[in-house]
């Protein structure tokens, strides 16, 4: 009887311990970001409506929808990738660098994590210096288009974070640098 | 309340990790080995019989690992001699061995063993070695390494490594722990783990201590830890990442990588965290500073003309001369306890691969034959490479002799290993 208890009792300890680490490797859980990001959406008004109209998207009803979130908006798209071994932001992610930036400055309390990273191959210690690059890359184009250096922090995960692939479309994913925004 | 709780889940999850261990497999031979036989040891008592065979099996899988050695299987042979005076040389002559090792176990009071063995040169019939060691029952694995490197010296003519460590780093069910294990890959201990990476272990020269990056704060952070007593100091928590920590010869200083600048540079610090002092000033990732045996050259990866090349510059700081010219992509230098060879990962066509330079004659050569390899370190006789590299989509451990004759991998069992650097010899 005892036995059974102190069992279940490490059972249920287990339990919840894994389901809490759990929520704690997922940086980006939704639940937990609602309700701050409803806060952000305010001064984030004017930023909405311009970019809005920039999308071609059909006509949403007009709500006040965080347009980091929304889905037909630029500014939901986070990922800038580069070529291997390379730390260039090339022409196609120009659009998405300038979104991001129109809104920094349009929003001056915002801050943004901008994370680098690298495929698995070669060294560890070079991809973890060229994620950086790849983050130092991107903050100096925020940079240049009047983003402050107190809203932009850069880090990088190297190869850390980096799936195990086998081909280029695969190793192409995991050359990139990720923009987080504080609170998310 | 929940601080405990994770904690005894902590505790839990212990024995999976520390009992990850790698066994030896051997994929290639070299030309010319030492044929040699190792008579099972006699139990002058009632000890386990698996365990007596451990001496024997563990000296022939030290002595193959170093590709010099044919260990001959000794079943075929009735008499088996423990005592000099046991040995019939026609036996031994026509299995065609040069090499014969003999040996007795004896349990003594309070869990100790008396082991004793000798080394026989079997066209000679003279005996070359002979020892006793009174030991714990608990130091036996070690005993047979110690064994293998007094063979291994008496033959080749240059001391072993078999007793040695190395440290690497394994990811297992989701956590990463930087572990220290014998040579072999036997006996792994856990040194630290965490759910966030660990990466680039660097062993002090006396071996006492390990430098490696965490980032359990979230960012590349460089620790150094006491294997003694398990004490751990902040090294370099600077503003961007700090890592890539290589100790200096004699042990005071360290150099490291922060990114200060916006941009990956080499910096010095003191082995207590004070006295930092950037050497390297380049545009370019200045990273993975290795320094040379005599403490006056720090060896590095520097991508300042164009992709990752290795240059070399005063460990006092100043010029850097390049020295990696064949390819693209050149990284992750060592260099051997000689200071005269220098061990890289190289791209080629075909992947990632650990290739070897003279530096005197700038001839390099590519050991082996996997495509997705990293960071090799020397063994401390110099005669060996150990590295990473990845077989089924997960990391193992390998090892290959400098001449690339003979590659083995350390085969894993469950864990995804990487980051391996060999130690140097105790005391």
């Amino acid at each position: 009887m005892k036995k059974s208890l102190l069992m279940s009792l490490l059972l249920a300890t287990t339990l919840v311990a894994c389901s809490n680490n759990a929520v704690k490797e997922k940086p980006a859980a939704p639940v937990v970001d609602n309700s701050k990001s409803t806060q952000v959406t305010q001064p984030a008004a004017p930023a909405i409506k311009e970019e809005a109209a920039a999308t071609p998207a059909p006509a949403q009803p007009e709500i006040a929808v965080n347009p980091l979130k929304d889905p037909n908006n630029i500014l939901s798209k986070r990922s800038i990738y580069f070529d291997f071994d390379k730390d260039e932001v090339k022409a196609e992610f120009r659009p998405l660098v300038e979104a991001h930036a129109k809104y920094l400055t349009a929003n001056p309390n915002a801050k943004v994590i901008l994370q680098g990273n690298a495929d698995n191959r070669g060294s560890r210690e070079y991809n973890l210096s060229l994620g950086q690059r790849r983050s130092v890359a991107v903050k100096k184009a925020v940079n240049v288009l009047g983003v402050q250096d107190k809203q932009i922090e850069t880090i990088s995960y190297g190869e850390e974070k980096a799936k195990s692939c086998k081909d280029e479309t695969c190793y192409q994913q995991d050359r990139r640098v990720d923009i987080v925004y504080e609170n998310e | 309340m929940f601080k405990n709780r994770l904690f005894l889940i902590f505790l839990l999850l212990l024995p999976l990790i520390s009992h990850a261990e790698l066994t030896v497999e051997v994929v290639g031979g070299a030309a010319q080995q030492i044929p040699i036989a190792i008579v099972p040891f006699s139990a002058q008592t009632q000890a386990e019989p698996a365990q007596q065979d451990n001496l024997s099996n563990v000296i022939g899988a030290d002595l193959r690992l170093s590709g010099l050695f044919r260990v001959l299987e000794t079943r075929g042979v009735t008499n088996h001699p423990h005592l000099l005076s046991e040995v019939k040389y026609s036996d031994w002559l026509g299995i065609q061995t040069q090499a014969l090792t003999i040996g007795t176990v004896e349990s003594l009071p309070g869990n100790r063993l008396k082991i004793s063995f000798r080394l026989i040169d079997v066209l000679k019939q003279n005996q070359l070695l002979a020892m006793e060691f009174n030991i714990s029952a608990s130091q036996q694995r070690a005993t047979a390494h110690r064994i293998a490197d007094m063979i291994y010296e008496k033959l080749i003519g240059e001391k072993g490594v078999f007793a040695t460590r190395i440290t690497y780093v394994n990811k297992e069910n989701g956590r990463y722990s930087l572990q220290v294990a014998d040579a072999d890959g036997f006996n792994p201990q856990t040194v630290v783990s965490s759910k966030e990476p660990l990466i680039s272990p660097s062993w002090s020269p006396d071996g006492t201590k390990l430098a490696y990056v965490s980032f359990e704060k979230k960012k590349p952070v460089v620790f150094v830890q006491s294997l003694v007593s398990g004490q751990r100091i902040v090294l370099a928590n600077f503003k961007g990442n700090n890592s890539a920590p290589c100790w200096s010869p004699d042990g005071t200083k360290l150099a490291i990588v922060l990114t200060y600048s916006a941009n990956s540079q080499i910096f010095v610090i003191n082995a207590d965290g004070t006295g930092l002092k950037q050497i390297s000033f380049s545009n370019g990732i200045d990273t993975e500073p290795e320094w040379s045996p005599d403490g006056s050259t720090i060896y590095f990866t520097s991508n300042r003309g164009g992709g990752p090349q290795i240059y070399r510059m005063p460990a006092i700081g100043g010029e850097a001369k390049r020295v990696t010219f064949e390819g693209a992509y050149n990284v992750s230098p060592h260099l051997s306890p000689d200071g005269k060879l220098l061990t890289f990962i190289k791209q080629g066509p075909n992947g990632f691969k650990v290739a070897v330079q003279d530096l005197t004659s700038g001839q390099v050569q590519t050991l082996s034959d996997t495509t997705e390899d990293e960071s090799p370190s020397f063994a401390p006789n110099g005669r060996m490479i150990l590295y990473a590299t990845s077989i089924g989509g997960r990391g193992t451990l390998a090892a290959a002799s400098v001449d690339g004759r003979v590659k083995q991998r350390l085969r894993d069992t469950g864990g995804d290993v990487r980051e391996p650097a060999w130690g140097s010899w105790l005391n």
